[in-house]
């Protein structure tokens, strides 16, 4: 019972005081709030260290349960494990030029970037592939975007000159409008939220199916 | 098989080849093309350049990932340049634990170029995690959130920190972001402090971007490659942005293209199947 019951009220406490306190401009209010900052922070990074170990634990059931592609959890053990001890125990391992930042600079970058670029390909087979004017909406759609990829780069500009202005009011008209309402309703949807969460009506967040 | 039922049944490696083709022609045979400078990019250009000289220094968050460098990179190298250009100070962090290597090499480069001194021209504050928390920590103390700069160094002693306590002694951030940090900086920094921000974002990013511009919640914003090929012109330094812009004018008029040909192909494919005298459904 205290299992439930202590989370819940800390939930309640720290999130009431946290709404509150905005409209309080006293400073003991403010060093409070200062001060559950720099826990937050604290509690923060403790979520690096779950996420590395949750990391280790799936891997290493794999390799000892001998799963078909374990060669990949060695290889994502073994990159581990190098960055962690070049982090940790190089003597220059926070300078500019150290062996942890050659491996990330040289090895990370370069394949992170090459995975996200590959994406250029897909997008273009499946544009070639999908995009197609079958309804009204997809046809606003299809002129829509055609106008804006050309007006947003400079061949546009030479194509007419009316594209980039074209482009900037399909930005700041129609998409603003509609970007304005999604983002009202997802905020009025996050109020109520937090609200559920602080009252203890919402409990998925502590697990459990409760 | 009709020519339209080929062209829809292409093998995608044909278009993978085109593409490929089309993004690197232009690096070795630049086209040279124009940037005309839009409305968003020009005013956070004149926000980074009314700031003083050796004065209060700017922040600048280098919030990207190496999946978003291409567009990012060039946005922070512009930026430091402008500012080591006009004696103006720059603090600089990051809010992704991968953006430490990625902020540190941009201004170590940017700096390499210029005449400046680390800790009294520059300073790199590194990495802290917990985006709302660093933001709304920074505007109550920086020491509270980075006590100590990136290689250990307290704050107190870097003399362009010395009188720097929160957001009152900092007039302009500016986050480079290829995920939600930008939009944080307007949640927890501007919303709260009134802190002026200015933002980069990629080019998918930024219709997001466009109703805290428009409520004046962000001064200025950089979308995609197009906006740091912009901010380079304004800063007469044109390097990778400007040099991308040719293979992306190529790529998205043969997107274009493609889209085009796809499209007059299937509404030919579909007119040759429909009965005849029936007319296309």
């Amino acid at each position: 019972m205290m299992r439930r019951q202590i989370p819940l009220a800390l939930c309640f406490i720290f999130g009431v005081f946290m709404t509150i306190q905005y409209f309080i401009p006293h400073h003991s209010v403010a060093d409070m709030q200062e001060r559950i900052l720099m826990w937050l922070q604290t509690l923060l990074a403790f979520a690096f260290l779950l996420g590395t170990v949750s990391l280790i634990k799936l891997h290493y059931h794999k390799i000892r349960n001998r799963a078909d592609d374990r060669a990949y959890s060695f290889v994502a053990l073994a990159g581990l494990l190098t960055m962690i001890g070049l982090g940790f125990f190089h003597p220059s391992h926070n300078l500019p030029g150290s062996p942890f930042s050659q491996m990330f600079l040289n090895v990370q970058v370069p394949i992170e970037a090459t995975m996200f670029s590959l994406l250029a390909f897909y997008i273009a087979s499946a544009a070639f592939r999908a995009f197609r004017a079958r309804t009204l909406e997809a046809t606003l759609l299809l002129v829509a975007a055609s106008i804006v990829m050309l007006g947003r780069v400079p061949i546009g500009d030479l194509i007419h000159e009316g594209l980039p202005q074209a482009t900037r009011w399909i930005l700041e008209v129609p998409n603003l409008a509609s970007k304005r309402g999604v983002m009202i309703g997802v905020g009025l949807g996050m109020m109520s939220t937090a609200l559920k969460i602080i009252l203890g009506i919402e409990r998925a967040w502590m697990g459990g199916g409760d | 098989m009709s020519w339209a039922e080929k062209v829809l049944k292409v093998d995608r490696r044909w278009i993978f080849l085109a593409i490929g083709i089309a993004v690197t022609i232009p690096f070795f045979l630049p086209l040279g093309l124009p940037v005309i400078t839009t409305p968003p990019v020009q005013s956070l250009y004149d926000a980074v350049d009314e700031l003083e000289p050796n004065a209060a220094p700017l922040l600048l968050s280098i919030d990207y990932a190496p999946a978003t460098l291409p567009e990012l990179e060039p946005m922070s190298m512009a930026i430091l340049r402008h500012c080591f250009e006009k004696d103006v100070d720059v603090v600089v962090m990051t809010l992704h634990p991968a953006g430490y290597g990625l902020a540190e090499r941009a201004v170590l480069n940017a700096a390499e170029e210029y005449d400046v001194t680390y800790g009294e021209d520059f300073a790199f504050l590194g990495f802290q995690p917990g985006v709302s928390a660093v933001i709304l920590g920074m505007g109550i103390n920086i020491r509270n959130v980075f006590p100590e700069d990136a290689y250990g160094t307290p704050l107190d002693e870097l003399p362009l920190m010395q009188g720097v306590r929160n957001y009152d002694d900092i007039p302009l951030v500016i986050s480079l972001a290829g995920w939600s940090a930008a939009e944080a900086w307007v949640y927890f920094a501007y919303q709260p402090y009134r802190q002026t921000v200015g933002a980069g974002v990629t080019a998918v990013m930024a219709t997001d971007f466009y109703p805290y511009l428009n409520a004046g919640q962000l001064v200025g914003l950089l979308g995609g490659m197009r906006g740091a090929a912009e901010y380079e012109g304004l800063v007469q330094h044109p390097d990778q942005g400007t040099r991308g812009m040719d293979s992306q004018s190529v790529i998205h008029l043969l997107i274009i293209v493609l889209i085009a040909i796809g499209n007059t192909a299937y509404f030919m494919a579909r007119r040759a199947k429909a009965p005849s005298g029936g007319g296309v459904s």
